[in-house]
């Protein structure tokens, strides 16, 4: 266990900039994950049958191919294809963008659907364009129950990065890996990386619980200082709307 | 309640001038709103049957009769929440479901058609529905806003006098969650006033109301029909404020109109059987 620990101690540059990557694959994956979800969810809601089509084909895509072979298509086969080589964070990147934003996009369908009716037929009354119905009115609510499953997938997906670890992305899987083999202490490192793990993920949990009061607040909807420890966001049933 | 001049006719002069160049013909030929043989169905089921009425400029009517009888798609389809099945409502003497085409035959209108025409109607509806995203001033200015393009600041202006006509000027930065159901309809009635309605649709606004807070939002309904040439249709089960504020009262039955006429005729010597079981029913 001290071998481990001094190893531990002597890769720490190593360990760091694995720490990085892992972190750089989650925020950039989650940022264009993102992005989709809103493309995606928004073409599936749209009156145009060919844009709901399109959305429907590629969520269903890239939901009902797994991850590791999408990973691997980016890395191995892309290369064949077109001859060009993406780098392995950027193939994570695109991966987990693509995967979590599949799932992403059936997150903001259903949280603009759940808004009430009418808070859209308000916002036609008072004549207001589709956009700005959109913009001001309808997402703004639907953002709030929007982010306790987004919250999920982020988790999701920073639990999939060390899949990094097999197209050889120096993340903190590969580096703990590294350490590990070198050292034979398979229990502590293996722990380690649990630790490593829930740490990231209980960070993101509270950095997300924050993001849910805040937008939560600008609906007028009181949340207690408690629940931003809560690591399972509950989606709230009481949605603010017209009606008391 | 509001005894001093209201702000608001003073207000629809100068919003006019230097707002949105409304289309506000005042053709003395046409009545305001006429139903033509409007018919509304969902699926097999007909909602509204060949309706004919009209509604003269500056009349405050009030739609009564049994649930399900028709009268909330009447609004609805004013409001262009619906699409009529058959039939033209006319605006004005314009079609307000259809666009006139050049050899002058009827179309169904295009959502650009529609966003003009809705410009003259404003709603307020039975769940309120106040934006919660919003503070109670924002909601009220939004669409002055960004909808009519008024300058920032005359439109916080006015929605303060609108606050303070509806007895809430203290609410000027509350959420709407942390208003009272009644407070809450207020806001929604000044939020639609501050479009400058023509036309002012009232959907059952009491209905979801505690007991106690009716009476205020019907007594400002009431200051509004009396001090502004608003024209309004309301939507009712408060017998009172069809009485008090309406000059006319259609009954309605199965999506048809049984009797109309004022309320002194139809409250206390209606014509119809079926307006008199009605009446005996909810009274």
């Amino acid at each position: 266990m001290n071998d481990f620990f001094s190893a531990f101690a002597d890769d720490l540059p190593q360990l760091r900039s694995g720490l990085w990557v892992t972190l750089e694959a989650t925020v950039f994956g989650a940022l264009a994950a993102l992005l989709l979800s809103f493309v995606l969810g928004l073409m599936s809601l749209s009156r145009l049958m060919l844009s709901r089509g399109v959305s429907r084909v590629v969520v269903e895509f890239f939901r009902g191919t797994s991850l590791y072979v999408q990973l691997f298509w980016l890395y191995y086969a892309m290369p064949q294809l077109t001859g060009y080589e993406l780098t392995p964070v950027l193939c994570g990147v695109l991966a987990f963008g693509l995967n979590y934003g599949a799932y992403g996009a059936e997150v903001v369908r259903g949280a603009v659907n759940s808004v009430p009716r009418g808070q859209y037929e308000a916002a036609l009354a008072l004549n207001m364009s589709p956009l700005h119905r959109m913009r001001k009115v309808i997402l703004p609510q639907a953002w709030v129950q929007m982010i306790p499953s987004f919250t999920n997938l982020l988790i999701q997906l920073l639990k999939a990065t060390p899949l990094l670890w097999l197209i050889s992305a120096a993340d903190l899987m590969t580096a703990i890996e590294k350490l590990r083999s070198r050292t034979g202490e398979t229990l502590t490192a293996y722990a380690t990386l649990l630790v490593c793990y829930f740490v990231l993920a209980y960070a993101l949990t509270l950095l997300m619980n924050l993001l849910e009061r805040s937008a939560k607040r600008r609906l007028g909807l009181a949340a207690g200082g408690k629940s931003l420890l809560k690591s399972r966001s509950a989606v709230s049933a009481a949605q603010a709307g017209g009606a008391r | 309640m509001a005894t001093e001049p209201l702000p608001l006719q003073k207000n629809a002069a100068t919003a006019a001038e230097d707002v949105v160049p409304v289309a506000v013909s005042k053709d003395e030929g046409h009545p305001l709103v006429r139903f033509d043989k409007v018919v509304k169905r969902y699926g097999d089921h007909t909602v509204l049957d060949e309706l004919d009425f009209t509604v003269e400029r500056g009349e405050h009517v009030t739609l009564i009769g049994p649930s399900g009888s028709g009268k909330t798609t009447i609004l609805r389809l004013l409001m262009t929440l619906e699409r009529v099945s058959d039939g033209v409502i006319w605006i004005n003497g314009e079609p307000l479901t259809h666009i006139r085409g050049q050899d002058g035959s009827l179309k169904p209108a295009s959502e650009k058609h529609l966003r003009a025409a809705r410009r003259k109607i404003g709603m307020v509806f039975q769940q309120f529905n106040l934006f919660p995203n919003m503070k109670v001033l924002q909601n009220i200015t939004e669409a002055p806003v960004n909808v009519l393009g008024m300058d920032r600041d005359k439109a916080e202006a006015r929605a303060r006098e609108l606050l303070e006509l509806v007895g809430l000027s203290g609410k000027v930065d509350a959420h709407p969650s942390q208003l009272s159901g009644g407070q809450q309809q207020r806001v929604a009635i000044a939020r639609a006033l501050a479009m400058e309605p023509e036309i002012l649709l009232l959907d059952e606004v009491t209905s979801a109301l505690d007991p106690e807070l009716v009476a205020g939002v019907l007594e400002l309904l009431s200051d509004i029909a009396r001090n502004t040439d608003i024209t309004m249709l309301c939507v009712t089960h408060e017998m009172n404020f069809a009485r008090d504020v309406s000059e006319k009262v259609l009954m309605f039955d199965a999506g048809r109109v049984v009797e109309s006429g004022s309320p002194e005729k139809i409250f206390t010597d209606p014509s119809h059987e079926r307006t008199r079981e009605f009446l005996n029913a909810v009274l």
